[in-house]
């Protein structure tokens, strides 16, 4: 057991102060590893989750960093078996090489396999391929009290449901399938587009979906009348030689975001100085270029633990999915209250989610519009603030995303996800976090 | 330098050695590898042909049963006929307080660490230099330098181990077989777990980086990362005198 108790989330808000961490070595070990502790559990992989879903203060996280073998890979096929601690990054490091690539990726590679299902995560492609689970063929479960569950669509499929995007309260996944995508080249053919207003951006989007597998936006909220902002969209593509015609950026790994930042950095007028410059980088409407998908899909890797940019009293992201019916009424008003608070946000990603359907009891993504937004935590003034976009985002059957989160309240963690009920009866009695004492229990 | 594309692994199951036959096997190699525990062997093979390895084979020693120790390397040679690396990685940090009171402890430290592999070096350098080919790695330690009072019953088996190595190598040169000595610094690591993790600790990843890179070299000695060498430079000239006085 290793007693390093402050353990962060990605957000280092709030703070926890867990009993121990415990690090099976093997699949064989995670059982006697459950057993040796008195106190609750929760599955932790790399911690890239903001809030406090990967947290368990007062009680004992189970690292899977040690389970980070693959197990099996069939070429033709394309479907990779590993333990539920292998990272995206080292997937992406063995087969990319080899002519495949991740079916569904998140803005980090720094991510395991069983934290991408354990909250269902959804990438650049959501409106042409779904989560990251819809790409998952099976797993295995397992309880506290040793019982193993095979988890698919066909065998214990209220199991899969419950574990997929389950936040890690069912069990601990010890091993994943999963089918990875085949791709010609490491190289991503990308086109950014400034856009002017709301309508602007979902024009672009509507005529983009069909012809790109990846699309997300860039948004500034600060801009006084409408929105602004880049709408990214890119392929994978075809043959590598074109690749090697003008690559305008090279992976690498800048460095390490040396300590906490003081906060002038983060008032208000150096975010719109920020957001400025972003938009004004790009002269042109649109832009076109080649780029590895590491700065594509990663750009914030390459800065290692860019999260103290925000300094020691640490940041809030909140991202909602709300559903479009309403011809974007709810995705207004929620531009125009951040608009008003002048609460800036270095980074407002907006996205338009497919109609996939999203397999978990706890999934989060839904057809509609997701935005993401992150306020360093200074001011008081950002929970209230937050909690009345919360209600508008209730109010249309939208949802918060659990592994953002750090302070929604349990009437809009139960008004998000309405089969909380059915989920219930699946949790490990031993198994808690600090994020489900807060809005489940 | 040639990379192998057979090669025999004692302490697979090392973090050292997995780090850095995860590098081969990018390559293609094939593996027969060896350590106490099967299942973790046969987890290894899953995990290493799925990066590309193209043939695992393994089999269970005890570094202190040396009848096993030569069952696994004739076994090896049997399977792999045409092997062309060795790498040897096992090894065992006691707590020196008890090697200074249990005969059988001090002795198993030195039959671990020295004897186990030096059984090993004999029948594959005979094997290699017969075929006139080969790469033969082997992890000592920057402890086999200089006795130190913390910790030279450990040092003194690394420090025959370097010694072994560096008289096989003169020996091999001629009939084209390279012998690369590694000495890791502090690495983080299962063997290192108790250890308070000062600046100077690195992970298992930077050694193998180091490694993979000697083989392509051709290095014969290598310090990793390599400040070791300036370290143990100042440290092996202190005269015996005022070393005798210090305590390290
Ligand atoms: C820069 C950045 C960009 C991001 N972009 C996106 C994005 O585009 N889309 C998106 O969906 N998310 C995104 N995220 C969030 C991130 O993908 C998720 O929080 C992810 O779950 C983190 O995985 P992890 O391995 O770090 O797990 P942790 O954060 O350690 O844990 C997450 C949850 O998984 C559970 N868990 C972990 N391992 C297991 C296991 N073996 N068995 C059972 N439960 C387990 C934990 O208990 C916890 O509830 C981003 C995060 C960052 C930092
Ligand atoms: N960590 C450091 O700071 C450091 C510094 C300098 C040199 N080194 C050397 O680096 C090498 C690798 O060590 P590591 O740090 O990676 O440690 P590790 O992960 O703890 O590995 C130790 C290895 O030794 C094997 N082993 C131990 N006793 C054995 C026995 N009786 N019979 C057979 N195998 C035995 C283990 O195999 P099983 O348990 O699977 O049988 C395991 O593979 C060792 O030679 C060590 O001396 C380490």
């Amino acid at each position: 057991m290793q007693n390093d108790l402050t353990l962060e989330s990605w957000g280092r808000f709030p703070a926890a102060l867990h009993s121990g961490e415990i690090v099976p070595r093997s699949i064989d070990e995670v059982r006697n590893s459950m057993r040796s502790v008195d106190a609750s559990l929760l599955p932790r992989g790399m911690g890239r989750s903001y809030g406090d879903s990967c947290l368990n203060d007062g009680g004992y996280l189970l690292s899977t960093k040690r389970l980070d073998k693959f197990m099996h890979f069939a070429p033709d096929t394309g479907v990779l078996r590993c333990e539920s601690g292998v990272t995206l990054d080292e997937i992406l490091r063995v087969f990319v090489p080899q002519g495949w690539f991740l079916p569904v990726t998140p803005g980090t590679k720094y991510v395991t396999i069983g934290g991408a299902i354990a909250n269902d995560i959804h990438g650049k492609n959501h409106h042409r391929e779904g989560t990251f689970s819809n790409h998952v063929i099976r797993f295995e479960l397992e309880r506290s009290d040793g019982t193993r569950f095979l988890c698919s669509r066909d065998e214990n499929r209220d199991w899969f449901r419950a574990t997929v995007g389950g936040i890690g309260l069912t069990g601990v996944i010890l091993w994943a399938e999963l089918k990875l995508r085949p791709i010609a080249g490491p190289y991503i053919e990308m086109e950014s587009i400034k856009f002017d207003s709301l309508d602007e951006f979902f024009q672009i989007s509507h005529s983009s979906g069909g012809l790109f597998e990846y699309t997300v936006s860039w948004l500034d909220c600060l801009s006084s009348n409408d929105v602004r902002g880049l709408f990214m969209r890119g392929n994978h593509i075809d043959k590598e030689e074109k690749a090697e015609l003008k690559i305008t950026h090279k992976t690498s790994q800048w460095k390490t975001f040396p300590c906490d930042a003081p906060s002038y950095l983060l008032s208000t007028p150096s975010i719109k100085l920020f957001n400025f410059i972003y938009y004004n980088k790009q002269l042109n409407k649109i832009k076109k270029s080649i780029v590895h998908y590491d700065p594509f899909f990663y750009p914030l890797d390459s800065i290692n633990h860019w999260n103290r940019m925000y300094g020691k009293s640490g940041f809030l992201q909140w991202q909602c999915a709300v559903p479009v019916n309403d011809n974007y009424e709810a995705i207004r008003l929620i531009l125009r209250k951040i608009h008003k608070s002048g609460l800036g946000s270095f980074l407002v990603v907006f996205k338009e989610f497919g109609n996939h359907p999203s397999e978990g009891m706890l999934s989060f993504p839904m057809s509609g519009i997701t935005l993401a937004m992150d306020f360093p935590n200074r001011e008081k003034k950002i929970f209230s603030f937050l909690d009345r976009l919360d209600e508008v985002v209730v109010d249309v059957r939208g949802r918060i995303y659990p592994a953002k989160d750090a302070r929604m309240s349990r009437n809009t963690f139960r008004a998000s996800f309405p089969s909380v009920n059915e989920f219930t009866s699946y949790i490990d009695p031993k198994f808690s976090s600090s994020f489900y004492r807060r809005v489940g229990g | 330098m040639l990379k192998p594309s057979k090669m025999l692994v004692f302490g697979a199951t090392s973090a050292i050695a997995y780090e850095t036959i995860k590098l081969f096997a990018k390559d293609g190699t094939s593996f027969y590898l060896c350590s106490r525990k099967e299942d973790e062997l046969k987890r290894l093979a899953d995990d290493l042909i799925v990066r590309g390895a193209k043939e695992v084979r393994f089999a269970t020693f005890n570094a202190l049963d040396v009848n096993s120790v030569t069952e696994a390397v004739n076994d090896c040679l049997i399977k792999f006929p045409d092997l062309d690396g060795l790498f040897i990685a096992h090894g065992f940090l006691p707590d020196q307080k008890v090697c200074e009171t249990s005969i059988d402890s001090m002795r198993q430290v030195i039959d671990i660490n020295f004897t186990s592999a030096a059984t090993i070096l004999t029948i594959v350098a005979n094997y290699f230099e017969k075929r006139g080919t080969g790469t033969i790695i082997a992890v000592s330690s920057p402890g086999g330098d200089r006795g130190r009072q913390s910790n030279y019953v450990y040092g003194s088996a690394k420090g025959a181990l370097t010694v072994f190595l560096s008289g096989l190598r003169q020996r091999l040169s001629r009939a084209g077989v390279s012998v690369i000595t590694i000495k890791p610094g502090f690495v983080d690591t299962p063997m290192t777990v108790d250890f308070k993790k000062g600046i100077l600790f690195v992970g298992p990843e930077v050694i193998a980086r180091g490694i993979y890179k000697a083989v392509l070299k051709g290095k014969s000695e290598v310090y990793l990362p390599a400040y070791w060498r300036f370290i143990m430079m100042i440290i092996k000239h202190v005269p015996e005198m005022i070393f005798k006085k210090i305590k390290l």
